[in-house]
């Protein structure tokens, strides 16, 4: 085809094992072509491969690829630079990371035509400027004068897109450019690189794993897992006719509900009333009036720095609390930690969001777990193995893990043995700070099954925080939407996603991606 | 090859270990008894010769690494307990204990180590007891300094946080959640420091102020026949190999650990 910017044809790399397998695909000018897979399917193997390079370790066993027109695995190191440099601009992750801290943004973003053409820097100003105002920066004359400190997590990522613009490159690379943005600012971006392909011409790849974003912003799909293709086709086709599995795995609507359980007590478990809370003197969240039902899930969701996750803490005693009053079963809860009797920490159990740190791994699990059957019940011995064995059942692991170091377990199983570590204290609520954000889809679903059967079998009451909307309205029986340390709106699920009352509210709804066709336009 | 180097380096450790045990059931000769002429050379006078009052040079030695060896895994061990268990607690309570502890590590460790040691023993008089316990001080130091930030990254992990959430005491956090987390580079520098106080007490001894006469530990020796190197005499080179040797085995043993920890890290 004459207009394809980039061709991959049969191309398998190596490192110990198969990286990527026999992968082809084609990518045209003016076309978004998305790439999809959980952790480890090889997509960043595969983006490095399409600017012609390969990891320490890794190795091209056959097949070719074509940018603009030129093989880049045939070309000498000098011609291949010179291709990175003019043809093809990569868009990293994390935009703080790929930032140097002690030079200003503008001569970041125009470093390549420097070097490369030696533009002289009034002009190069001007190309910034230009640059920024077509990514809709804030004062786009002065916005390069700033560091990258100076500037939002969504103003550095489009700082980071008008970089790779400067080339105006033939192919543009975007992995996971809104993976760590909120759900309004990652709508911003994909609106603007929406635009930004059209309005160019050039063509892109957008890596992924979330796949509602990937089916709004791809024209076509392809579908990796462990190095293999399952899957290409048109985005359209590929969501309403899947034809592997997998594929109609991820795309399957997820039929979680929240299970039919009623309040067993009219009184609710925990009760905040003007609660304030914060470090030093500084309060982070203040006027939290919240009431968490018996057995009930409650979904605490809202952006970064909205005070989610020091909100939970101050409920768990690992923040200062400021004012206001709070109750744990019609009891007054002991603000600290420390000074919280036993019994009372054993009842409240917190599960952190990144198992790799919550568990230590010099411990095997049947240390992690053993220890609070140990410490709160004094359960030691043959009863304690055979607690154990149960909870490695509850958790739906095999029993033989018991003698495993963490480093051997997946992410999913390493956050069921913190959630069998929680469930050996016995407790009767269970908060968990975003517990399966760090997880790939499909082990996220398994993960939030498990927490939904484990509700059915014990009186069990669950402070969820997330800033996944999808997920909060299959899952959750309450909702309370956090903003700058506030509380805007607190209802049944149903009342938020139907009839929202807050203007914040419905932002965030309309901002969540969703895998219907056509919800990218109708923002643009 | 590093498997070589360090079967090599436990090996000469061990010999160096049992010549140090066994030393009076090995040595020809009492240490302190004139047997030999004056400076008489390797083979006429023992294995190693004998120096200026014609003691014998090989059992000295031998008896010279009992007080070495002896000295320096004494000091090691106390600089260790204490360093560490410090460090430690100044990691977990940071605040004042942290500060506290932390800038009168800094006040000792402002002055040279040798000059610190010098001014000690001078006021307090030199015994077997106040080099050791001046060493262990000096030593201690080093280990805080190491352990401490090592110490600092693991209490800031969730799964402390995770013990604090659970009520646990002190004695758990610091066995059972920071020690062994900081073992890879507690093994690696405990060996580090061994080296360093051989060293240390070689070169106290050295300047006179280490073991005193008529017992001498290996730089004693040194001292002792430093003289000799000018008309000739190699017999102070033995106990100086013996540093080396020390010293050297000790670091391949290191090596070995922390190369060992390190694959073991990156594996997960």
């Amino acid at each position: 085809m004459e207009n394809t910017v980039l061709s991959i044809e049969g191309l398998c790399i190596d490192a110990r094992a198969p990286i990527l397998q026999d992968i082809s695909l084609a990518v045209r000018a003016g076309e978004i072509f998305g790439v999809i897979g959980e952790s480890g399917a090889g997509k960043s193997t595969l983006a490095m491969a399409m600017v012609g390079l390969l990891r320490a370790g890794c190795r091209r066993v056959a097949g070719k690829v074509t940018l603009s027109g030129q093989s880049l695995f045939d070309l000498s190191q000098p011609q291949l630079e010179q291709v990175r440099r003019r043809k093809v601009s990569y868009v990293a992750q994390s935009a703080a990371a790929a930032f140097n801290p002690f030079y200003r943004l503008g001569d970041q973003v125009t470093e390549l035509a420097a070097l490369e053409l030696g533009t002289p820097a009034a002009e190069r100003r001007k190309m910034a400027a230009d640059l920024f105002r077509e990514l809709q920066l804030p004062n786009p004359e002065t916005f390069g004068a700033r560091y990258p400190h100076q500037v939002s997590g969504g103003q550095l990522q489009r700082a980071m897109i008008a970089m790779a613009l400067i080339n105006n490159p033939d192919l543009i690379i975007f992995d996971e450019p809104t993976t760590a943005l909120d759900v309004t600012t990652q709508l911003e971006v994909m609106r603007l690189i929406r635009k930004i392909v059209t309005a160019r011409g050039c063509g892109a790849i957008y890596i992924s794993h979330d796949l509602a974003v990937v089916a709004q912003l791809a024209d076509r799909l392809m579908v990796l897992r462990h190095g293999k293709v399952i899957e290409t086709g048109a985005t359209r086709t590929l969501m309403e006719t899947p034809q592997q599995d997998y594929t109609r795995a991820l795309v399957a609507n997820k039929t979680t509900t929240s299970p039919a359980v009623q309040a067993r007590t009219a009184q609710p478990i925990i009760a905040l009333r003007d609660f304030a809370a914060g470090y030093g003197g500084v309060s982070l969240v203040q006027d939290i009036s919240l009431d968490l039902s018996a057995g009930h899930i409650t979904c605490l969701v809202g952006e970064s720095g909205s005070g989610k996750t020091t909100l939970a803490r101050a409920i768990a005693g690992l923040v200062d609390v400021h004012g206001g009053t709070a109750t744990f079963q019609g009891k007054p809860l002991v603000p600290r930690l420390e000074d919280r009797p036993r019994d009372a920490r054993r009842r409240m159990q917190y599960i952190h969001q990144l198992p790799d740190l919550a568990l230590n791994p010099r411990q095997t699990v049947r240390e992690a777990i053993g220890r609070p059957l140990a410490f709160f019940a004094g359960v030691t011995g043959a009863a304690a193995e055979a607690r154990l064995r149960q909870l490695m059942r509850d958790v739906e692991l095999p029993e033989e893990f018991l003698d495993r170091y963490p480093g051997s377990l997946s992410g999913g199983q390493k956050q069921r043995i913190c959630i069998a570590r929680a469930l050996a204290a016995d407790p009767e609520v269970l908060i968990c700070d975003e517990v399966t954000s760090a997880l790939d889809p499909l082990v996220e679903e398994s993960v939030i099954q498990l927490l939904l059967r484990l509700m059915q079998q014990r009186p069990l009451t669950l402070l969820f925080i997330t800033h996944n909307l999808g997920l909060t309205r299959r899952f959750a029986h309450e909702v309370a939407v956090m903003q700058a340390g506030r509380i805007v709106e607190f209802a049944p699920a149903e009342t938020i996603f139907a009839a929202p009352r807050e203007a914040y509210t419905r932002t965030l709804l309309d901002a969540t991606p969703v895998m219907e066709r056509g919800w990218l336009e109708a923002r643009l | 090859m590093r498997n070589l180097g360090f079967l090599l380096s436990l090996a000469a450790f061990a010999v160096l270990i049992l010549a140090a045990l066994l030393a009076p059931l090995i040595a020809p000769y009492l240490p302190s008894e004139p047997v030999h002429a004056p400076y008489a050379a390797p083979g006429d006078g023992g294995l190693l010769g004998a120096d200026s009052l014609g003691r014998d040079m090989f059992s000295r030695i031998l008896y010279g690494l009992r007080y070495t060896l002896g000295i320096s895994l004494t000091v090691a061990v106390l600089a260790a307990c204490a360093g560490v268990s410090l460090a430690f607690l100044a990691a977990f309570r940071r605040g004042w204990t942290d500060i506290l502890l932390g800038r009168l590590v800094d006040a000792i460790m402002s002055v040279p180590q040798i000059i610190f040691a010098l001014v000690v023993l001078a006021v307090a008089g030199v015994s077997l007891t106040t080099l050791i316990l001046t060493m262990a001080v000096l030593e201690a130091t080093l280990f805080y300094r190491v352990i401490r930030p090592v110490a600092a990254d693991i209490v800031a992990m969730d799964y402390v946080e995770v013990a604090r959430l659970r009520g646990e005491g002190l004695g758990w956090y610091l066995r059972r959640e920071i020690l062994p987390n900081a073992a890879p580079t507690l093994i690696a520098e405990f060996g580090i420091r061994i080296a360093y106080a051989v060293l240390f007490i070689s070169g106290l001894s050295f300047l006179g102020v280490g073991v005193q006469p008529p017992a001498a530990d290996l730089g004693g020796l040194v001292r002792e026949n430093a003289l000799a190197i000018s008309v000739g005499q190699l017999s102070p080179l033995a106990p100086a190999a013996c540093i080396a040797l020390i010293t050297l085995s000790v670091n391949g043993i290191v090596d070995w650990f922390i190369h060992k920890y390190s694959i073991r890290a990156e594996l997960g």
